[in-house]
């Protein structure tokens, strides 16, 4: 009797589920995939003329092939910013879980004080434009590190809490030197958590709206996400190519998804949680 | 500060000083502070520095060349204009409504998807993709889908006879629908940390309440709900930090409007340095860095304290 109530509850949630959740991108697939008049009626139907791939190519070929240009962008910004963040928020969680004493307060405050307050985002761009890197992608990829920091400075921090002290001070009597402890026997041991890092953050800064928005503003440096809000005043009437470039925006996540579900869930409910 | 530390480095160091190299590595140890420089140089530059100077220039009038010293009035026209401050209750209004269903949905998804159900694995994952799909596209989805006439939501409500507001183009009711599109959007997130929270509570809490006879229902209110306090505090404030934060969402689906009415502290932020007032967008900055500081930080003190008792 509890199986049969395990199945209907289990059935009505996943009717419910599919009607809230699974529409939308239905719907999404269905409008990139009609002509440029059936579009613009915005109906939840199975196109007529079913053209997803032409759109898809005309989306690409847009103003110059706009869109190519803005995932390139997207690309180097996340490979670049995510490496960068990987290594720096390991070395300073390392040492700050290894010393403790007066230092490690400071650190705590700074790290707590990155999660919950918000960037001054004019100050930000005097400070950009001083050093010369006001509408630079070097100059967004140094903002998106020092605002991932602490994030994933408390993901490290926890888990090499885990690591035996015994590996450095073993690594210490064969000589090593700081760099080669590092680098040699903590970095490998972190791998599990290295990945966890690494997929959070790919996703958070390739979907990043904001800042590539106030500190990389113009058309050819723009990244995919402020291209994609751009070509909403673009293709005011042409709903199917504005779709076609949703569905290709959602692909990358959608992989990530496929191959990393269990990684991404657990990363993120620990992350939040430490958080 | 490195004499206070150099005892405890000198007995931590004792077996290094006893390797062959010990000794020169003995004053900066296996962890050496230097592997702050980089990182703590980037922190400093692009986040302390630009958040401290935030206060200052908040009292000036500034054309990023020259800033003049005038005192309270960017904040005097901040609280005196009426756009911003609809800004600032929908600002509160935003946060307060997406944290609240962000808990109450998140919870009851999870002891859900907890439960002896099938597709268990199939439902957690529809309901928590939308966490990692870009917000830009989620919010030009759903501005179609909410479209007042041709949109799917208010189409498929004529059809069983209800006639659909206009939920974007309805002043007192932009922001609200833009709240009920973000906890869509997050709701996944709430979800699975509360999954976390519930899968951690000790079985035997559970064979205990067996043993006592206890219903599903007591289970869930006297051992599930308080024992996933942790849970609750983190999603109160994740959404909370993200709800008076929020901007791509809004920005995307109404740019502030109709009017002023969507218009939340962080839009307000942009229209003010889009317009060329950058004193008074910066007083945006310090407006938002207070009330997030001052919600956030004594919120998590008070849950955190009771959490203790």
């Amino acid at each position: 009797m509890k199986n049969t109530r395990g199945v209907v509850i289990g059935a009505s949630a996943v009717v419910v589920t599919a009607v809230f959740f699974l529409v939308p991108f239905v719907f999404i697939l269905l409008i990139a995939s009609k002509d440029r008049v059936e579009s613009s009626l915005l109906q939840f139907s199975w196109p007529k003329h079913f053209v997803l791939f032409q759109n898809i190519t005309e989306a690409f070929a847009a103003r110059d092939y706009l869109m190519v240009i803005a995932f390139i962008n997207s690309l180097i910004l996340t490979v670049v910013s995510v490496a960068a963040l990987v290594i720096l928020s390991a070395m300073v969680a390392y040492v700050w879980q290894r010393r403790g004493g007066r230092s490690s307060g400071l650190v705590n405050v700074l790290v707590l004080a990155g999660l919950i307050v918000p960037p001054a985002i004019v100050p930000t761009i005097f400070v950009l434009q001083k050093v010369g890197l006001f509408k630079t992608m070097p100059g967004l990829i140094l903002i998106e590190i020092a605002f991932g920091l602490p994030f994933c400075i408390l993901l490290f921090r926890a888990f090499i809490a885990s690591v035996p002290r015994e590996l450095d001070e073993a690594a210490v009597v064969d000589g090593a030197n700081p760099v080669q402890i590092f680098f040699r026997v903590i970095f490998p041991v972190l791998r599990s958590v290295i990945m966890t890092v690494i997929i959070l953050q790919t996703v958070a800064i390739y979907n990043d709206f904001q800042n590539p928005l106030y500190f990389l503003p113009g058309t050819q440096n723009a990244t995919i996400q402020v291209t994609l809000l751009n070509f909403q005043s673009q293709f005011t009437s042409q709903y199917n190519l504005l779709f076609a470039t949703i569905l290709l925006v959602t692909i990358p996540p959608l992989i990530m998804f496929i191959f990393f579900n269990r990684k991404i869930v657990e990363g993120m409910a620990a992350g939040s949680v430490k958080g | 500060m490195a004499s206070t530390l150099s005892t405890s480095e000198a007995t931590r160091l004792a077996p290094a000083a006893r390797g062959t190299q010990g000794l020169r590595r003995k004053r900066s140890g296996p962890y050496p502070f230097w592997f702050y420089l980089v990182p703590g140089l980037i922190y400093a530059v692009f986040f302390l520095l630009p958040t401290f100077s935030s206060f200052y220039y908040s009292f000036t009038r500034w054309d990023l060349f020259t800033s003049r010293w005038i005192g309270l009035d960017n904040y005097r026209t901040f609280f005196a204009e009426q756009a911003l401050v609809i800004g600032l209750r929908n600002t509160l209004i935003y946060a307060v409504l997406t944290s609240g269903v962000k808990v109450v949905l998140g919870m009851a998804l999870a002891l859900l998807l907890t439960s002896k159900i099938i597709a268990r694995g199939y439902l957690r994952s529809v309901i928590f993709f939308p966490v990692l799909v870009s917000t830009i596209g989620v919010g030009l989805t759903f501005t179609v889908l909410l479209n007042p006439e041709r949109g799917l939501v208010n189409q498929a409500l004529g059809a069983v006879g209800v006639a659909g507001p206009g939920w974007l183009t309805n002043p007192s009711l932009a922001i609200v629908s833009i709240a009920l599109v973000d906890i869509w959007k997050g709701v996944g997130l709430a979800t699975v940390i509360y999954i976390a929270g519930l899968v951690s509570i000790p079985q035997e809490y559970y064979e205990a309440a067996e043993v006592d006879g206890a219903s599903r229902w007591d289970v869930i209110r006297n051992i599930m709900l308080p024992l996933a306090k942790p849970a609750t505090v983190s999603v109160i404030t994740l959404s909370l930090i993200g709800g008076l934060r929020s901007f791509e969402l809004i920005w995307t689906m109404t740019k502030g409007g109709p009017g002023f009415a969507s218009d939340v502290i962080a839009s307000v932020i942009y229209k003010q340095y889009q317009a060329g007032f950058y004193g008074l967008s910066t007083a945006g900055s310090v407006v938002l860095f207070l009330l997030v500081t001052l919600l956030v930080v004594p919120l998590q003190w008070w849950l955190n304290r009771t959490e203790a008792d």
